[in-house]
């Protein structure tokens, strides 16, 4: 085991995979050279050199289109967009290019292609650079959409990624890359060195995609999150004093609906949490999912707490984002219901 | 190709010289300030400043006319001063607060102003320019006989959409002028590791669009060309493209580690090409201007400067209500929970 912030252990996943298979190769704005704006591929390119760590020109489309070209050849890039507020010139090759090469060569043709992007809030990012976008992702056939909350799960994640045969959006908290962030944001902000998640297993593992993770165990009721709304369902939870049980979902698409479904028709309550906008947004689906599975174990309604919808401001920052108070209320209603 | 005004360097006046002083110094002195509010912790977020480039904006102002239009990227700050925004509101917005042009929805890089014709600061990556093209359409269409200045930086020029906006602008013969700001990095990459040529005013030809490189460290070079750009569109021969080469003392942003290039060339550039000490030392060489006289400039651009500072620091923050307003014409309601 090492310690290692949630930068080091994706670095570490991109050694990893480098190491492993000559075909993995790693573009972006800055990814090179300078090491990447959160310093997620420093030394890569010193280590495996400029043929398989390289930057390109700010050219979204262009970037994934290449890489979509470069994954049916058969290799496997793992792009960065820089912030993932930026990929929507790269959403029509997304969409309508690696997320259908499959399907459309009736398999003669793959994307094994990993697109990571730093996502959502809690940076002082505003509009343009605190996004959740993974909805538009997640309603993609032909897309796997995964969203790590910790350095351990983030390493193993990003390899069972690169690994796949399929493309894959990988969408890093960024809000969590030097620590947890439980919402508290008027208090002074935590490392994960001290954090058991922290402690990362050394060498090559894969951490399946499509496998929650009951990351606390409660009787009363289910919080379901992801990235950084774990570490504030987790807050939320401890400070209401109500036995909820709290899943990690890790992966939305493939989404592990049975760990989901055992624990909703245990506790028979369940609230959704996202910091995306609520309309329209993943926890929609979920809350449609569980009322298919769950509806004879229900108690109360699913609730959803999401972020207003409105584009993230840039003064009120914590008045958007769904912070532990907005969760214990959800948990209070969901306790009444 | 361009007509080419009469106007030499050496017919400048000191009267005008010293406007193009004042311009200068005012948006240097205005983006220290916003430098040392930020390390207060008063600006939070991203912000980007233009220390250095000031020649660009003051020598293209001097070239436009009233309702000419601009419209710019996230780097806007001088853009704003330099068209006759007021330093308070632009300040007020960088710290969020509710006298700021944008009510503290925007922040540092997306600012607005229908009296004075700025279309904006936006925060995406080339995202502007199409928007300028669609300016100068407009003013084509109404026959008013205006210019839109549409500014991007040396990285945004390779945005796909930069060179669909040339196209339609050189097929509907646009009034534009596609001002390429060539700091020479984007971000930590430098021109030569992202950009195919050294010459990127050039990449207008093949579209027909004459351009041209310009010294964008003297204000009267930046000023002529733009007299010939402007020309040329105000006759209804269609775009121009001026690549105005020019250098950014300061970080990217503000949380920018400066590692991509080394302290000296950014000292050379600012002892021997600084724009503001060029003119300073030709009004003093000639005898019409004293160090007196600059000195009270100074201390006038100093006192506006402290001003805004005062003004941002005051300005209350904005109600929560205003979460939810400017986002449709007629609030569409929501549950808040
Ligand atoms: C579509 C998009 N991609 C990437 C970014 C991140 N980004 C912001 S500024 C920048 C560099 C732009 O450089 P340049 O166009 O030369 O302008 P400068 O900052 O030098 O003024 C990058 C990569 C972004 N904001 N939008
Ligand atoms: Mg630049």
């Amino acid at each position: 085991m090492a310690r290692m912030t949630m930068i080091e252990a994706i670095r570490d996943a991109h050694t990893l995979a480098m190491e492993a298979d000559d075909d993995v190769v790693v573009m972006g704005e800055d990814v090179g050279y300078f090491g990447g704006v959160f310093r997620c591929t420093a030394g890569l390119q010193k280590r495996f050199g400029v043929q398989r760590c390289f930057d390109t020109p700010i050219s979204e489309l262009g970037i994934v289109g290449t890489a979509v070209g470069m994954a049916a050849f058969g290799l496997k890039p793992v792009v960065e967009i820089q912030f993932a507020d930026y990929m929507y010139p790269a959403y029509d090759q997304i969409v309508s290019e690696a997320a259908r090469l499959r399907y459309r060569s009736a398999g003669e043709f793959t994307c094994p292609m990993v697109v990571r992007m730093p996502t959502g809030g809690g940076i002082f990012g505003a509009q343009t650079h605190s996004q959740s976008p993974e909805a538009l992702f997640t309603h993609v056939a032909g897309l796997k959409t995964v969203v790590p909350s910790n350095p351990q799960d983030a390493k193993g994640l990003l390899l069972a990624a690169i690994n796949d045969p399929d493309p894959v959006i990988f969408l890093e908290p960024k809000r969590l890359y030097n620590g947890p962030f439980d919402g508290h944001f008027d208090r002074p902000s935590q490392s994960w060195g001290k954090h058991p998640l922290g402690e990362v297993e050394t060498g090559y593992y894969e951490t399946p995609l499509g496998t929650a993770n009951i990351v606390r165990e409660g009787s009363a009721a289910t919080l379901l999150a992801y990235g950084t709304m774990v570490h504030v369902a987790l807050a939320a939870v401890e400070e209401s004093g109500v036995d909820v049980e709290v899943i990690d979902l890790r992966t939305l698409l493939p989404l592990d609906l049975e760990t989901i479904a055992e624990s909703v028709s245990r506790t028979g309550r369940c609230i959704v949490l996202h910091e995306a906008t609520l309309t329209s947004g993943y926890g929609a689906e979920v809350t449609a999912l569980i009322q298919g599975e769950c509806f004879y174990s229900l108690e109360a309604p699913v609730l959803r707490v999401a972020g207003w919808d409105t584009p993230y401001p840039h003064a009120q920052e914590w008045d958007y984002f769904p912070g532990p108070e907005r969760v214990k209320r959800a948990i209070a209603t969901v306790m009444e219901g | 190709m361009a007509a080419r005004k009469t106007t030499k360097k050496s017919e400048v006046s000191p009267e005008e010289m010293l406007s193009y002083y004042r311009d200068m110094l005012l948006i240097r002195r205005f983006e220290e300030k916003a430098g040392q509010l930020y390390g207060m912790g008063l600006i939070g977020g991203f912000c980007h400043l233009y220390i250095g480039q000031e020649a660009v904006v003051v020598g293209l102002e001097a070239a436009a006319e009233e309702g000419d239009k601009r419209i710019t990227s996230y780097r806007d700050h001088g853009h704003m001063l330099a068209c006759g925004m007021d330093p308070k509101g632009v300040m007020a917005e960088l710290t969020g607060r509710e006298g700021g042009y944008s009510k503290g929805k925007g922040g540092s890089m997306h600012m607005f102003s229908k009296e004075k014709n700025f279309y904006g600061g936006h925060g995406i990556v080339g995202a502007q320019v199409p928007l300028g093209a669609g300016l100068a359409f407009a003013d084509r269409y109404k026959e008013n006989g205006r210019v839109t200045f549409t500014y991007f930086g040396d990285g945004a020029a390779n945005q796909g959409q930069v060179y669909e906006s040339f196209n339609m602008a050189a097929l509907w013969k646009l009034p534009v002028i596609f001002v390429i700001e060539n700091n020479q990095y984007a971000m930590g990459t430098s021109q030569k590791r992202s950009t195919s040529t050294d010459e990127i005013h050039k990449r207008g030809e093949p579209f027909g669009i004459p351009g041209e490189m310009v010294d964008g460290m003297d204000v009267i070079s930046v000023k002529e060309a733009g007299e010939r750009a402007v020309a040329h569109c105000r006759k209804g021969d269609g775009p121009y493209i001026l690549e105005i080469k020019t250098y950014r003392y300061r970080g990217h942003s503000m949380s920018d580690p400066a590692k991509y290039r080394t302290r000296e060339e950014v000292q050379k550039m600012r002892e021997e090409r600084d724009p503001i000490e060029q003119v300073r030392a030709k009004l003093l060489s000639g005898k019409s201007i004293t160090e007196d006289k600059l000195k009270e400039i100074d201390k006038e651009i100093k006192e506006i400067v402290n001003a805004s500072a005062e003004f941002a620091k005051e300005s209350p923050e904005p109600a929560v209500e205003e979460l939810w307003t400017d986002i449709y014409a007629t609030e569409i309601p929501q549950e808040v929970n």
